[in-house]
């Protein structure tokens, strides 16, 4: 803390009978809560797509391993993926946009409070939907079952004749209630950033997070509504007889497979981009260095979010496209590794000469850099056709886009985790077991996830229960699942910190990193009105001006 | 619990944004795009695929009057927005229930069409590709007019109440943008249904 300008005092926060908050909880309409809850609905799916990662890991331990039948693993893996995209990693970020970009815009709430809501409980009961066909997916006599067509469901796979019950049905609404979430979250995010932002705020002077919340919002516009389309083109198959997927028919299973990756591959940049957004915020504060190269971050980010719209076939080179095909979705593909490459560039350039400051949340930047920065490679060694020919369905891929989420995504929300924890609870979280969290993490992740790149070169399909001993690739599994448990340590360390330092860590005061973006200048956690005047910025550092009214950054504009 | 203290700069003169319900309907119109893109293409690369009959050569007829009906309704909830912008309440009541008339002639067209595809041809969802197609892009814009039509009702019943001033115009303007959208998406699945489709 070096100002003074700035004396909030903390929230007292009031005891009531537990009913009582339960019932404000559920009927909440604030961002910061609605946040929350998405956070923490996304924590608890984290552990169960968690849990059947450890299955699929320990079922490929060692060669002929039968822990579960082949029909359990199809189920573990198609689960484990569409928890882990549509369930995690979207709420997650969400929850992080729902959070931040109000109190960064220096607004008291979302445009649309209600809206926000009722999107946050159209993808929790999506989620729910899909765990109940563990249950109901055979119709609730007995034994039921889940999904079991893989997370893209390729048609025929998807059709009645070949998934009978449920299963599929309660996939596919699951997607469609959830996609439907994701819109109105979107519709919201982008208004509150066009039309909510405080005095002074201009386009220009937005945070970055913010700046690549809008661009993510605009994505998933138009990246999520074709898969719900197309959801709703599997229904119309699958209950009223259509044809849209029937080969039989005349109908065409490639359709499906356009209509999945126009969503599924800009989906990846839906995810990332809030990622980017995360590091563009940490990375200064932490080299104690204003961003290097605003306007061409936000430059990139659109690029990025341009050309991403028009790589999704890159999924699909195996297939047998023509040849211009694929070599329009090869050098669309590779077009992108440009504006992601400025932007690493651009987080270096922030942390070169700064004064670094090696905190966790700084730590998982770090990390974020090397470690995405790997993902990119080995994606634009697939993005050529050829190559991918050969790597095409292997454990490669199955290791490049762990690399890109777990290495990428995963990591940059740890570090947004510690860096905005102490917001959202007041309490700093465990530096220690923070360290602790870090190192086992980092250990088994490149543990796990640098080995898998080599069974996939040797030849060792994704989504096989088992395999010959005699492939050579028993070894390299086993190291593969020492990983997966080393990383599950680490997120019961990461989940022991975030529960400890909840009643017993320090108390963080209004601005515990010596930040400069609005979300610091009120209480932690903020009252629920969030600014008792509504700020009023000039420069893009707001809280630097405040803190340093013998140089402010609106000098220099 | 005393205020926040903090000494920000002062307002800067002319602070006006944007209206939160013009860009919020402008992203749903840019998400309703995109489904209504995926369902047009699904029709257009289907189309002349069905394995069997019957063929929109042989059981298509262009709905020209009712198209003309939903096109003019466009106009009416513009000028009904208008009229509510200069407090012209009555005659915005008045063009408001002609759009809704108007919308609902183009419902009641739909309605016939399928009664008809279904009853003398034997065209269902599930009879062939063209089928398939056909309802689920004609049905998803009949939805998107019947979504516009019970929010136009909500309006005029609370306008008939006497509820609607020039208070409300900005968010009539709003419902008139998804208006105006149904109307323009109807442009694209007649031409791609009935010209280019047959």
């Amino acid at each position: 803390m070096s100002s003074n300008a700035i004396t909030v005092p903390a929230v007292q926060i009031q005891d009531r009978p537990w009913v009582d908050k339960l019932h404000q909880w559920v009927t909440t309409t604030d961002h910061k809560r609605l946040g929350i809850l998405y956070i923490a609905s996304a924590l608890l799916f984290l552990v169960l797509g968690g849990v059947e990662a450890l299955i699929i890991r320990v079922q490929l331990m060692h060669a002929h391993n039968d822990l579960v039948s082949p029909q359990v693993f199809n189920r573990m893996f198609t689960m484990h993926g569409t928890t882990m995209i549509f369930f995690v990693a979207m709420p997650i970020l969400f929850g992080f946009a729902n959070y931040l970009v109000p109190l960064m815009i220096g607004a008291r709430d979302m445009a649309f409070p209600r809206l926000n809501a009722f999107s946050f409980w159209l993808s929790f009961f999506g989620a729910l939907l899909l765990y109940f066909s563990f249950l109901g997916g055979s119709g609730l006599y007995g034994a039921g079952n889940a999904p079991d067509i893989g997370w893209w469901a390729y048609a025929p796979l998807a059709a009645r004749a070949f998934s009978p019950g449920h299963s599929s049905d309660y996939w596919t609404l699951a997607v469609l209630a959830s996609g439907f979430g994701s819109i109105g979250t979107a519709i919201n995010i982008i208004a509150t950033i066009v039309s909510m932002r405080c005095p002074g705020m201009t386009l220009g002077r937005m945070p970055l997070l913010a700046w690549l919340n809008l661009v993510m919002a605009g994505m998933v516009l138009l990246a999520i509504s074709p898969l719900s389309a197309a959801q709703i083109m599997l229904l119309v198959d699958r209950y009223l007889g259509g044809h849209f997927f029937d080969t039989q028919a005349g109908g065409s299973a490639v359709l499906w497979m356009h209509f999945f990756w126009i969503f599924g591959h800009p989906e990846v940049y839906v995810l990332i981009i809030p990622c980017f957004a995360f590091m563009s915020e940490i990375i200064p504060v932490f080299s104690r260095k204003p961003i290097f190269g605003y306007p061409v971050m936000v430059g990139a980010t659109v690029a990025i979010a341009f050309v991403s719209m028009s790589v999704w076939a890159h999924h699909m080179f195996t297939v047998g496209m023509s040849s211009y095909a694929n070599s329009f979705f090869t050098i669309t593909t590779m077009a992108v590794g440009v504006p992601t490459g400025i932007k690493i560039f651009n987080w270096i350039g922030t942390m070169w000469g700064g004064r670094i400051q090696l905190r966790t949340p700084m730590l998982f930047s770090i990390g974020f850099l090397f470690q995405f920065l790997i993902a990119g490679l080995t994606g634009i060694m697939m993005a050529s056709s050829p190559f991918d020919w050969q790597l095409s369905l292997s454990y490669f891929v199955v290791a490049h886009f762990h690399y890109v989420i777990v290495g990428g995504i995963l990591f940059a929300l740890f570090g947004a985790f510690y860096y905005w924890y102490p917001k959202m609870t007041g309490r700093m979280l465990s530096e220690s077991l923070g360290k602790w969290h870090f190192w086992l993490f980092f250990i088994g992740f490149h543990l796990t996830f640098d080995v898998m790149h080599i069974p996939g070169i040797l030849g060792m399909p994704r989504r096989i229960y088992t395999y010959e001993p005699s492939r050579g690739w028993d070894t390299l599994n086993l190291i593969i699942t020492i990983g997966a448990f080393i990383q599950a340590i680490a997120i019961l360390v990461f989940v022991a910190n975030l529960v400890i330092s909840y009643f017993k860590g320090a108390t963080a005061g209004n601005d515990p990193w010596d930040a400069w973006t609005l979300e610091w200048s009120t209480s932690s956690p903020p009252p629920a009105y969030n600014f008792a005047s509504i700020p009023v910025v000039a420069s893009r550092r707001p809280l630097w001006d405040l803190k340093h009214p013998e140089d402010p950054d609106s000098r220099y504009e | 619990m005393s205020a926040i203290t903090t000494s920000f700069p002062d307002a800067p003169r002319g602070w006006d944004l944007p209206s939160r319900g013009k860009v919020a309907m402008a992203s749903l119109i840019l998400a309703e795009s995109a489904i209504f893109t995926i369902f047009v293409v699904a029709y257009l690369f289907y189309v002349g695929k069905s394995l069997t009959g019957p063929t929109p050569r042989e059981v298509l007829a262009t709905p020209i009057f009712y198209t003309i009906c939903l096109l003019s309704s466009s106009l009416t909830i513009h000028l009904a927005a208008k009229a509510l912008q200069r407090n012209y309440t009555r005659l915005f009541l008045g063009l408001l229930l002609l759009t809704i008339a108007m919308g609902g002639l183009f419902l009641f067209g739909t309605a016939q069409e399928w009664h008809r595809l279904i009853y003398e041809h034997g065209l269902t969802i599930s009879t062939n590709l063209f089928g398939t197609t056909y309802y689920s892009l004609v049905g998803l814009h009949a939805f998107h007019v019947t979504v516009g039509l019970i929010m136009l009702l909500i309006v005029a019943l609370f306008g008939l109440a006497g509820r609607v001033g020039i208070k409300q115009s900005e968010r009539v303007e709003v419902l008139s943008m998804y208006w105006h959208f149904v109307d323009a998406v109807w442009v694209v699945v007649f031409t791609v249904v009935y010209v280019i489709g047959r």
